[in-house]
Formats: C-alpha cells, sequence, structure tokens
C-alpha cells in the first residue's frame, strides 16, 4: 500500500523527528515498501487465535513493595545536555 | 609459543594462565597488538579500552596467583557497543549516544567482569542494533575479514569480524532478530542466542523488548559454554528475566546424543536457498549423522509469515523503547531548541540514522489510533501461529536444523538502498526470536570461500543440548578452525 504525503508527514510528527521536505517523497516510499511487506499476514486467518503475551506465557514477576534503588541523581545527570540545581533544564514550557 | 595465543581456546588458554605459561597482561597484550593491527581496515571496534584491558589483566593475574581463578579469568574479550559500562563510551552505533558515557554496568557485564575477564573493548554494530550488515552505524561499515568488500552480517557484525579476526578471544552480541547468528554465519564463528530470558538485558540498550537476547560469540561451541555459563541466571533488575537454575553447558558437553531426533526445516532449504549453501548444509547434515543422531525432515509451515509479523512488533516496541531519547536526559541534543517540541523533534532527527527513523516511523503508524487491530494485534497472533508450529514439531524431534542464513556475505552496499531486501536476510532467524526459543549457528563447509552458517534450534531452555550438539559434531569436523587468511 502506498501511504499520503501527508500521512507520513503525521507519522513523523507521532513520532517526533523532524524530517525535511525534501526527504518525504523517498521516505514515502521506503515506508511503503515496507508497509507492503507487513501486509502479506493479511493472508492469514488468525480470527481464533489468542495474541502471543510473552514468548514464556509467563506472568509479570511481583516483588515487595520497598525501596530498593539508591539515589543516582547526580551520576545521571553527569551526562544530561543542561541541567541546574539536580533538574533538567529545557525550552521554557509556561510563559 | 606466545605468538599463537589468538589461535588457543578458553580451556587451553585458562591451562596456560594457571599454569603460569604466559600472563593475563601478555595474552591482553597480544590482541591489544593484534588490535592495532589489524582493525585499521576492519572498523570492527568503536572503543577500544587500552588501559582498563590491561588494569583488568594485571588484576586478572593476581586473582590467578592467589588461587580463586575461574575458566574465565584473564581471559580478554570484546563487548557488543549495546551493553551499558560504566566510565566508557557506550554509542550503540548511534550518533545519538556518541557522547553518552554509561553510568553504569549492564548485567551481562557484571557478571563476566566478577568471573575476571578483561574488556579489551566495545564492538561496532548497527545502530542500535537495527540492520543485518553493519552499514548502518554511524561510525561506518565493519570489514568481513574473509573478503573486506564484503558485510560481516549484523547488527553484531563487529563482534563476529572481531572474533573471525581473532582481536578477542571471544565477543558478546545481542539478538533480535538474528543479530547473533546471522553475522556468525557470514565471518564463520560460533553464535548463541539463548532462550528468551535466560540472560538479562538489564543496561543492554533495548530495540525490541520481546525479542531480544544476549549471547556468546565465539570460535567454538566449547568456548560458548563457557561464556554462557557466567552470562546467564536470574536478574530481579530485569523483569523478564527467568527464575530457573542455570544448567552447567560446559560439564554436558558431551552428554550422550545417539538416538536424539534432529528435525530438517523443509522451509528452510526451498527456494531462495542458494545452491552452494544447500550442498554445505549438506554435508555438515551427513557428518552429524555419525554422532548417531537420526534426522527427519519437518514442517514450519507459517515460517513465511515471521517476516511480516516481526516488521511489525520489532519496530512497535522500538518506537516505544526509542522515544526515550528526547535530548533532554541523556544524548544528542539540537543546538538552541525553539521549544520543547523542537527540541524533541531536531534532537531525534539528527540523533537518528535513516533505518532507525524508519523503523521508529513504522512503530508509531502501526500503533497508531486505527491501526492497532490490523497490525500489532494482528502481529501478535502471527506470533501465536509461528510458536505454536515450533510446539508441534518439538513433540516430534529433539533439535531442528537448517542454514543461518539463506547467502554468504554479500558486498558493502548491494542492499543498503533495499529495506526490505535487507530484511529478507533474516529469514531463517527471525521466526526464532517471535518464539522465544534458543538458537545458535556454527560454521558449515565453506562455500565458494565464504563462510556458511548451520543454525541449530532447540527446545526452551535446551542451550545445554545445542552446545553439545555443536560440540560433539566440532570435534569430528574443522570448519570452525577455518580462518580468513592473513588473519
Amino acid at each position: 500500500m502506498d501511504l499520503e504525503p501527508e500521512e507520513v508527514e503525521k507519522i513523523a510528527h507521532l513520532a517526533r523527528i523532524a524530517v525535511a521536505a525534501d526527504e518525504l517523497d523517498a521516505l514515502n516510499t521506503e515506508l511503503s515498501g515496507i508497509l507492503g511487506l507487513v501486509e502479506r499476514m493479511a493472508e492469514l486467518d488468525t480470527s481464533d487465535i489468542v495474541p502471543m503475551a510473552h514468548p514464556l506465557d509467563m506472568p509479570q514477576r511481583l516483588r515487595p513493595d520497598v525501596v530498593t534503588e539508591e539515589n543516582h541523581r547526580d551520576a545521571y545527570q553527569a551526562v544530561a545536555p543542561a541541567t541546574a540545581n539536580g533538574l533538567y533544564l529545557v525550552p521554557r514550557v509556561i510563559e | 609459543m606466545m605468538s599463537d595465543l589468538h589461535l588457543k581456546s578458553i580451556a587451553e588458554l585458562s591451562a596456560g594462565l594457571q599454569a603460569g605459561d604466559f600472563s593475563s597482561v601478555e595474552l591482553t597484550q597480544h590482541f591489544l597488538d593484534r588490535i592495532e593491527r589489524f582493525d585499521g581496515e576492519l572498523n570492527a571496534l568503536v572503543t577500544l579500552t587500552k588501559d582498563q584491558a590491561l588494569a583488568q589483566a594485571e588484576a586478572a593475574d593476581a586473582r590467578i596467583r592467589s588461587g580463586n581463578a575461574g575458566p574465565l579469568t584473564g581471559i580478554p574479550i570484546l563487548h557488543k557497543d549495546i551493553f551499558c559500562t560504566e566510565g566508557v563510551k557506550t554509542s550503540c552505533g548511534s550518533r545519538m549516544l556518541d557522547n553518552f558515557i554509561s553510568p553504569y554496568d549492564a548485567t551481562v557485564v557484571t557478571r563476566l567482569k566478577d568471573a575476571g575477564v578483561v574488556m579489551l573493548g566495545k564492538t561496532n554494530m548497527d545502530e542500535f542494533a537495527m540492520g543485518s550488515s553493519n552499514e548502518t552505524s554511524f561510525y561506518g561499515p565493519v570489514k568481513n575479514p574473509w573478503d573486506t568488500e564484503r558485510v560481516p552480517g549484523g547488527s553484531s557484525g563487529g563482534s563476529a569480524a572481531g572474533v573471525a579476526a581473532r582481536l578477542g578471544v571471544a565477543a558478546t552480541g545481542t539478538d533480535t532478530g538474528g543479530s547473533i547468528r546471522q553475522p556468525a554465519a557470514l565471518c564463520g564463528i560460533t553464535g548463541l542466542k539463548p532462550t528468551y530470558g535466560r540472560v538479562s538485558r538489564y543496561g543492554m540498550i533495548a530495540f525490541a523488548s520481546s525479542l531480544d537476547q544476549a549471547g556468546p560469540m565465539t570460535r567454538s561451541a566449547e568456548d560458548a559454554a563457557y561464556l554462557l555459563a557466567a552470562m546467564a541466571g536470574f536478574d530481579e533488575r530485569d523483569s523478564t528475566s527467568v527464575d530457573r537454575p542455570v544448567d552447567d553447558y560446559v560439564g554436558q558437553l558431551n552428554q550422550p546424543l545417539e538416538g536424539l531426533r534432529v528435525g530438517i526445516v523443509k522451509e528452510f532449504f526451498g527456494e531462495g536457498l542458494n545452491a552452494g549453501m544447500s550442498a554445505s548444509m549438506q554435508t555438515a547434515v551427513d557428518e552429524l549423522k555419525k554422532l548417531g543422531v537420526e534426522t527427519v525432515e519437518v514442517s514450519l509451515p507459517h515460517s513465511h509469515y515471521s517476516v511480516p509479523a516481526y516488521y511489525v512488533v520489532a519496530p512497535a516496541e522500538c518506537s516505544s523503547n526509542l522515544s526515550r531519547f528526547d535530548g533532554v536526559r541523556f544524548g544528542h541534543r539540537c543546538d538552541d531548541p525553539q521549544d520543547l517540541e523542537d527540541l524533541y523533534k531536531r534532537s531525534r532527527g539528527e540523533g537518528f540514522g535513516a533505518e532507525v527513523k524508519r523503523r521508529i516511523m513504522i512503530g508509531t503508524y502501526a500503533l497508531s489510533a486505527g491501526y492497532y487491530d490490523a497490525y500489532y494485534l494482528k502481529a501478535q497472533q502471527v506470533r501465536q501461529v509461528i510458536a505454536g508450529d515450533f510446539r508441534k514439531a518439538f513433540e516430534s524431534v529433539d533439535v531442528l536444523l537448517g542454514p543461518a542464513s539463506p547467502e554468504t556475505a554479500f558486498r558493502i552496499g548491494e542492499k543498503s538502498d533495499d529495506p526490505v531486501s535487507m530484511y529478507l536476510s533474516d529469514i531463517y532467524t527471525i521466526a526464532v526470536n517471535l518464539a522465544g526459543l534458543p538458537a545458535m549457528s556454527l560454521p558449515a563447509p565453506l562455500v565458494d570461500g565464504l563462510p556458511a552458517g548451520l543454525q541449530l534450534i532447540g527446545n526452551y531452555f535446551e542451550e545445554g543440548r545445542l552446545l553439545a550438539l555443536a560440540h560433539q559434531l566440532q570435534q569430528i569436523t574443522d570448519w570452525h578452525q577455518q580462518t580468513p587468511s592473513g588473519y
């Protein structure tokens, strides 16, 4: 199937990825090619099949509700692009 | 004798270290010298950790002298650059993480450190493990040591090329759709993807969390057994880690195999398989029969749906996992963002390469409102059908067999412009990940001078049996000792 040009722009927006206008056509061709491959699944009747949730059919493990992590804030913020007073800095979001 | 240390097995090296024939510092320096000599051309490593390696080797020598060394103490290996390594750049092959110095170690790294291994460096890989040729790396393609105009496979291409060229005794890799087995096949080494949940994913940068598994890439099944024994085991930091004892992989290598039933997967020998590859597999099957195993033909009738299902499940999970790369907490941040949305979009647009962006967008589309049932839900149903094929096959056989890759190493650039043709490189490996099964690739006879990989697939948690079968085959054949000339 082929995507509409505006669909490619919408997907890029949802994925929060900047795509230059002159890249959209090539990207559309590539994404449509991949979707064409994927759509071969439609041949298979899966109406009575339970979707696989986990390869080993395992339930999610639970643990006691106690604090186990130590504070690593300084170590983790050492690799952040911009921090101040223990906070991550981003462009202003509230005027 | 010191000049051929790179040709020795882990067991031989360990015995030599214990006996004092050579030290870990000498062994480590031997591999550092080889990296310096050969890696300029191969590009298998993105980071060389020379000083740390020599310090770890000194510590290993002290541990050996003190009498509490294990079989891996002092053995120099390479880590795929997907594993977080404290204080060392962990790039995942991406511009996004080119500036990322990990603040902690992955569990796989910690376990191997505890066993006393020496880390020589971090290996090149397809960006975020998305690729089958190592061409999507921000750091440029890795060359296959068998023919430097060809790809090593991917995504663990640097690990495979590094082991094939003997730049390290062994390497770690990860396999989401074939990323250990396909490069192992194309580079002529042994690679094992364990059962989903057998090896901790903690600190292993996530691509598709329901498929990702770490495993060893080595010169032999015996070496793989030593590595897997150290890597495997329960980890409370990975919520899908399986709490189940680890088998004695090394101790089980010589388990009796007479009467073992090996199923030849019919669909893996159909059209699309190169004729030379088919002959190579047949020779391997003939040798296997000498071990007293029985072979029968089996069918995985829905295996041709595995690539389509995978290219929904993996991108969907990747679009979610890679949303963490936002230019805020770590990784690449664009210059002078105008607002928060601009920060996200340009940081991600600049930080990710083309293949990663494609997969994130396919996943985003598949998960978006109105498309979930047609794509993600459908793919999880197809996945159940594919797992059912394996369940049925394992009712009548113990191990499944086929090629790991439809062809030998292709030329650099040959498939890089056509994503769909690249995706079909993993046609024989992907079903295993969808079902969560263990599988390995081991060297079969060369095809036109290039390596071919024999794939063995086991039932859940039967890594020990796969390793035993591979090991015993390697005792009566020498395909795993084939080395690329010049290295």
